[in-house]
């Protein structure tokens, strides 16, 4: 697959305004699929958590999990949503291996959330508003292996095994409306939204939001037309945008793409394109027209949803704090600079912060270490800082050691290490291995006077007033110290010795 | 031929309650007269002897040791080849299905199961249930015991021939379009839809998802009661079935009266354009209704004119899509063609080769009804159709109680007469399919014989919706005045089944 042409982004954008939408599936973690009692768990061996009914056996009907229900008003009311007295479900009719009936069964005309909006920040700072069409109720088809080809993929294959135990999961499917005038920052404003959906989801506890799981997957449609036009142009659907990191790339590619396309006159095809992170290009995938007919028409085996308003007033009483009035509440407990707070948001490293304040530590201390040490592990590991191997707690018990002197910070990098390999917790570290500071001021008095015995020239520069010589004294006797020494200390007690001798 | 197979289910119940028969025996004599002539009826697609005995064995040694069963115990049942079982092939009369063998139970089978019935074995039916005459089963017709060359009805003629030759004293069947009814009434045995969502669907493979009903198939309307009470009941694992109950029909079968009853006569369906004989007799039955006490009043559905359109747009439609799972990914036939066998080649090869005709038709229909461009045209319509339908039923039972007319507009036919004219197969569902299209129940109960055939008419009553006890209290009466006239029961006017 070669590289298609790409045009400058900065000209991209002065010659075309650049349109996205996008459709969120999020995964709920119901204990039970969508239309029957197996098992959520779709990693398990495969084809073990089937039945009947998500096999589409003949005679089989569906019946709907409440608690999916239930989990899709949240979102629904999470994000700002009405919702619908009445929803139906429908028939999504088209053939293909890894859907069980044939048929998916999902909600068309009458979703069960519609019409919400939501807030969504970039990196720079600036806001925008996202429209949110609908969020719809559906289940997902079973997972297709493809085997024998080079790459995974379905050419070349010479045969496709199909596991069942996804189909019937619980999807929620979040749509936007055409989101307009987000210029350079449509990339941004894309991953952010993602994100943002993503912090939902987990917030309400509805969904494991694991994006490298799948839990919440991205399809990304991109347009382009020209300044002033009116007319939509076509747009691209890029499907499965696996990361927030390849949102943002696979938007800006297709802003380059398209855009290098129309000004040499051509015609962009409206189809789906994948997205492949190793070369950092989408490629062609099938033409989607909007005539794609998919038969749609209400599920006859399912009667229509209707909440009642108890259940929904008694849902929207149980939703968490939004996201943007949580930001705003914790920028103000938390005290950070702007543009800290802002890092620490884009870095999506609030709940960890968040949750290691709870265990006990300073709110400036937890930021210092998730966004430097524990940043730059987790990206020398090319992990999320959520992955790494550390609990809040422990983050926590390793910053009050710092804090109250007991270790400095190049011990506390130590038994970071420690932490990280499985060693233990922190403090539990420190004790074994004996990295205590040594905050007895009897053993350091004797190494700082001997080593302002060894050094007259320097003594006598401290007595004149020269403060900063005693930095000579002070590596002395870390050095003696082995680094077990609060350094601080170590320099209030060279002073005071030095005046003493 | 053994008396035991010529007495009614629910004196079946008796004797087997007061011991004097035992349900093995009573099985036996079944499967007799299964092997006597089941060659020549062809009702069944698979016979379930040595499962029914065992069952018979159980109900036997339990009431012996005094065990309370229920009513039903150790009488002997068919079950239509649309419903899963686990431990015989379903069919559903199609080749795409042949052999295969269901992980499941349908709800109504473990009803039966869990009551007690012995299940004698699988019927056969037109394929998935499309057809009024059995002769779109893949498996080949079953024939009419009154004529052995006329049909026995459809799309459940399994089921009726078995009661009418006395393989079976109660058969299942599902009645999308009057599959129930219009067997029953070329058979002269007694046939119920009850009202939508009545019997839970779970496990019946689907034809018309928001038409289809399971229904009880018998000689007289109290055995129907009796199997309607046996299998009826709401079932979480059918969303469409009803919270509640309906009541006892065997009560209200027991019951029956015409006694001040409004019997509403749909002007649509009066017998103009029918059969003289059919009229003949359902004239005489209007007679026989009123001098029982009953007031006839002319109800006017002119929607009903519709009605067959509507049907044969909704049913395609879902069925359609319904039939769409028959892949050969799962379960099944599975044909591969010559050549590269890429999944789609092997999904049309399989379909082309396990789908009959009149499958075949009516996906064709149905997909482009659904389509984008045809649907409001096509399935938009019928379902407006169908809401027309529904304020005729309502306008109609604010007057009458009841609602009456000829079950089919002819007897049985010939086989070969219709099957190239599906228009004309069409029409035999006049009467039937606007219950279907407004989930009401109907019944069809035998009276008597055309004068230029000798062949089984029956009258149809339809109730409002939960209303099915109205059915067998209107039903049991009038079929107990005819009994009263005939000095005898329909069936006995049935000639002796010539068999090699």
């Amino acid at each position: 697959m070669a590289k298609a042409n790409l045009m400058d982004y900065e000209k991209a954008l002065e010659l075309f305004e650049v349109v996205i939408g996008l459709e969120v599936h999020v995964e709920l973690n119901t204990n039970t699929k969508m239309f029957c009692g197996c098992r959520n768990d779709f990693g398990d061996e495969p084809n073990t958590n089937v039945c009947p009914i998500c096999l589409g056996l003949p005679g089989s009907l569906p019946a709907v999990n409440g608690k999916a229900i239930e989990s899709s008003i949240s979102i629904g009311l999470a994000l700002g949503c009405q919702i619908a007295p009445t929803g139906r479900f429908s028939r999504k009719n088209y053939f293909y291996p890894d859907l069980a009936k044939n048929f998916q069964t999902s909600q068309y005309d009458e979703p069960i959330a519609f019409e919400g909006s939501i807030e969504v920040e970039v990196p720079s700072g600036n806001k925008y508003t996202v429209l949110i069409e609908r969020a719809h109720m559906e289940e997902d088809a079973g997972k297709l292996t493809h085997i024998g080809g080079a790459t995974g993929r379905i050419q070349g294959a010479e045969y496709s095994l199909v596991d069942y135990n996804r189909a019937g999961v619980p999807l929620v499917e979040i749509v936007t409306k055409p989101v307009y005038g987000s210029g350079a920052e449509a990339p941004e404003l894309a991953a952010a939204y993602v994100r943002l959906i993503r912090e939902i989801v987990k917030a309400l506890g509805v969904s494991d939001a694991r994006m490298e799981r799948g839990n919440v997957r991205c399809d990304a449609n991109v347009s382009l037309r020209p300044h002033g036009q009116e007319k939509l142009g076509t747009r691209t659907e890029t499907k499965n945008v696996n990361s927030l990191r390849s949102i943002e790339r696979a938007v800006r590619y297709e802003i380059q793409r398209q855009a290098q396309i129309l000004a040499n006159g051509g015609t962009i095809t409206q189809e789906t394109r994948h997205w492949h992170e190793d070369k950092g290009a989408t490629s062609s995938g099938r033409p989607k027209s909007d005539a794609d007919d998919y038969r749609y028409f209400p599920e006859p085996d399912l009667v229509p949803v209707q909440p009642s308003h108890e259940m929904i007033e008694r849902l929207r009483a149980a939703l968490p704090e939004n996201p943007a009035d949580r930001r705003k509440r914790l920028a103000s407990e938390w005290g950070f600079a702007e543009l800290e707070f802002r890092d620490v948001v884009n870095a999506g490293l609030m709940d960890l912060i968040e949750e290691t304040v709870a265990q006990g530590a300073k709110p400036q201390s937890a930021r210092k270490w998730y966004a430097g040490e524990l940043s730059r592990i987790a990206n020398a590991e090319e992990k999320d800082v959520s992955e790494l191997n550390i609990t809040p707690a422990q983050v926590a018990e390793l910053a009050n050691l710092v804090e109250s002197g007991k270790i400095n910070d190049r011990i506390a990098r130590e038994v970071l290490s420690a932490v990280l390999e499985g060693a233990g917790s922190p403090e539990q570290i420190v004790k074994d291995r004996g990295l205590e500071v040594v905050s007895d001021d009897g053993a350091l008095i004797a190494a700082i006077d001997e080593a302002l015995k060894s050094q007259p020239d320097v003594l006598e520069k401290i007595r004149e007033g020269k403060v900063q010589a005693a930095g000579a004294v002070i590596g002395a006797v870390m050095q003696a110290m082995k680094g077990q020494a609060d350094a601080a200390r170590v320099r209030e007690l060279v002073l005071e010795r030095a005046a003493s001798l | 031929m053994s008396d035991l197979i010529r007495l009614n289910a629910s004196e079946l119940v008796e004797l087997l309650a007061k011991g004097e028969i035992s349900s093995v025996e009573l099985t036996q004599a079944h499967l007799d007269q299964i092997a006597k002539v089941g060659d020549a009826v062809h009702s069944f697609l698979h016979i379930s002897g040595e499962s029914a005995l065992a069952t018979a064995r159980d109900v036997d040694s339990r009431r012996a040791a005094g065990e309370k069963l229920a009513d039903l115990a150790g009488v002997p049942i068919a079950v239509k080849d649309n419903l899963t079982t686990t431990d015989a092939p379903t069919t559903a009369g199609s080749k795409i299905l042949e052999g295969w063998i269901p992980p499941y139970d349908a709800t109504v089978v473990t009803k039966l199961r869990n009551q007690m019935l012995p299940i004698l074995g699988k019927t056969n039916l037109d394929e998935f249930a499309m057809g009024s005459s059995t002769e779109f089963s893949a498996f080949g017709p079953s024939k009419n015991p009154w004529d052995l060359t006329r049909i026995p009805g459809g799309s459940g003629g399994g089921s009726s021939s078995v009661v009418s030759s006395f393989q079976a004293p109660l058969a299942i069947g599902s009645d999308t379009g009057g599959s129930i009814r219009f067997p029953g009434a070329v058979t002269g045995t007694v046939g119920i839809k009850p009202t939508y969502g009545a019997v839970s669907r779970y496990g019946l493979i689907a034809l018309a998802s928001s038409l289809d009903q399971i229904g009880p198939v018998a000689r007289n309307v109290l055995d129907a009661a009796y199997l309607q009470d046996a299998i009826s009941g709401h079932d979480p694992h059918d969303s469409t079935s009803l919270p509640g109950s309906l009541g006892s029909m065997v009560e209200a079968a027991k019951r029956g009266s015409l006694k001040g009853k409004k019997v509403g006569l749909i002007k649509q369906l009066s017998g103009d354009g029918f059969q003289q004989g059919v009229r003949n007799r359902f004239a005489e039955a209007l007679k026989l209704i009123t001098d029982a006490g009953a007031e006839i009043v002319e109800v006017d559905c002119p929607s009903f004119e519709y009605a067959i359109d509507a049907y044969y747009l909704i049913l395609p439609a879902e069925a359609s899509s319904n039939l769409a799972k028959f892949d050969s990914v799962r379960f099944g036939m599975r044909v591969s063609p010559k050549g590269n066998p890429t999944i789609e080649r092997v999904m049309a090869a399989t379909r082309e080769a396990g789908f009959g005709p009149e499958v075949k038709r009516r996906i064709i229909l149905g997909t482009y009804a659904l389509s984008s461009g045809s649907f409001d045209k096509f399935y938009g319509a019928a379902q407006k159709v169908r809401t027309l339908i529904q304020r005729d039923f309502d306008a109609a039972f604010a007057k009458a109680d009841v609602l009456v007319s000829p079950t089919a507009p002819t007897t049985a036919f010939k086989f070969g007469e219709k099957v190239s004219d599906p228009l004309a197969m069409y029409l035999n569902d006049i009467a039937t399919i606007p219950a279907n299209l407004a989930g009401i129940p109907g019944i069809s109960v035998p009276i008597g014989l055309a004068d230029e055939d000798n062949l089984p008419v029956g009258i149809q009553f339809l109730a409002p919706a939960h209303e099915d006890a109205r059915l067998y209290e209107v039903g049991a009466a009038l079929e107990g005045i005819l009994e009263g006239i005939w000095g005898k029961r329909m069936m006995d006017f049935a000639p002796e089944l010539k068999v090699n």
